[in-house]
């Protein structure tokens, strides 16, 4: 089993706030981050598939084809957008754009994607790991539960 | 999108600089000289460290994190920080009778870090010693050591 990782960068804002809470606490909880106006972070994503290299092409899967899913199906709706009140996966619900839930989104947005074609394709890899870093020193990561 | 999704991972990454030196007492003054090469130089070197801690754990529908930064933060100050950073990892009890190479320290950090957090679990302390060397410790093993020499303090 090899492990194949495409990186991808995109920028976004976005505020931690909980509805939930008085203004105090949301502010004693999130600090900074609780700022209304919101503040902005240059993302790396890391997406890691896992699979067995093709006999033919000794491919675990066309690197092409991965960025070109994840420039679909991420980079086009979190980059250069407000996260709170531009995608859908946390405006709606009001989902706290933490780092967690965004590698977490991250996922479930590649998650089919990836495993429809590895089901077409029987030698296509599986989404193994989505990780998220804000900054180079914070990050979180989502193996679809595991 | 929460509890509902499993467990997730944070990751944190923090930088603390300290000097070492790798000898045994066990050895030979040539042993250790063979064993350590220039790690052995008897008056220490030092590094900047960089210590990455992912926690793994349920994401708290409330907060939307597996552990809020600020206060996983506080504990590795207070846990690692303010022991090793600017300090010679020689002197320190947990390496008396321990050769402090940057594996013991991945070691010592996880067993400090392994009961303390503030939500989670560590899934792996990781320590790099410079840009082209690391360790990853994904459990403590046998930390009796560690066990030990904190009780002693």
């Amino acid at each position: 089993m090899i492990y194949l990782t495409r990186r991808a960068t995109f920028s976004a804002s976005h505020y931690y706030w909980n509805d939930a809470w008085p203004a105090e606490k949301n502010e004693e909880v999130f600090g900074r981050c609780a700022n209304r106006n919101g503040h902005g972070h240059n993302y790396t994503l890391e997406v890691t598939v896992a699979g067995e290299p093709d006999p033919v092409t000794g491919f675990v899967v066309d690197l092409k084809w991965l960025k070109d899913v994840i420039e679909r199906e991420v980079l086009a709706a979190y980059d250069h957008r407000h996260l709170n009140l531009e995608v859908p996966e946390f405006a709606a619900s009001k989902l706290i754009p933490t780092t967690e839930n965004i590698a977490i989104a991250a996922w479930r947005r590649l998650e089919p994607v990836v495993t429809a074609a590895a089901e077409a394709d029987s030698s296509r890899a599986r989404l193994r790991r989505v990780r998220v870093y804000e900054t180079p020193e914070i990050f979180a990561e989502y193996r679809g539960g595991l | 999108m929460s509890a509902d999704f499993g467990k997730a991972y944070f990751g944190r990454r923090y930088t603390l600089s300290a000097s070492h030196r790798l000898h045994s007492d066990a050895l030979t003054t040539d042993e250790n000289r063979a064993a350590f090469g220039k790690c052995n130089n008897p008056h220490g070197h030092g590094h900047n460290y960089v210590l990455e801690v992912l926690a793994g754990g349920a994401v708290d529908p409330e907060t939307g994190m597996v552990v809020n930064m600020a206060a996983l933060d506080a504990v590795v100050r207070a846990q690692v920080m303010e022991r090793f950073d600017h300090a010679n990892l020689n002197l320190d009890p947990l390496f008396v009778n321990r050769v402090p190479t940057t594996e013991n320290l991945c070691r010592a950090v996880f067993g400090l870090l392994k009961d303390s957090l503030p939500a989670g679990d560590i899934e792996y302390v990781r320590v790099e010693e410079t840009e082209n060397n690391f360790f990853q410790c994904y459990g403590a093993g046998d930390d009796s050591w560690l066990e030990m020499r904190q009780v002693s303090e």
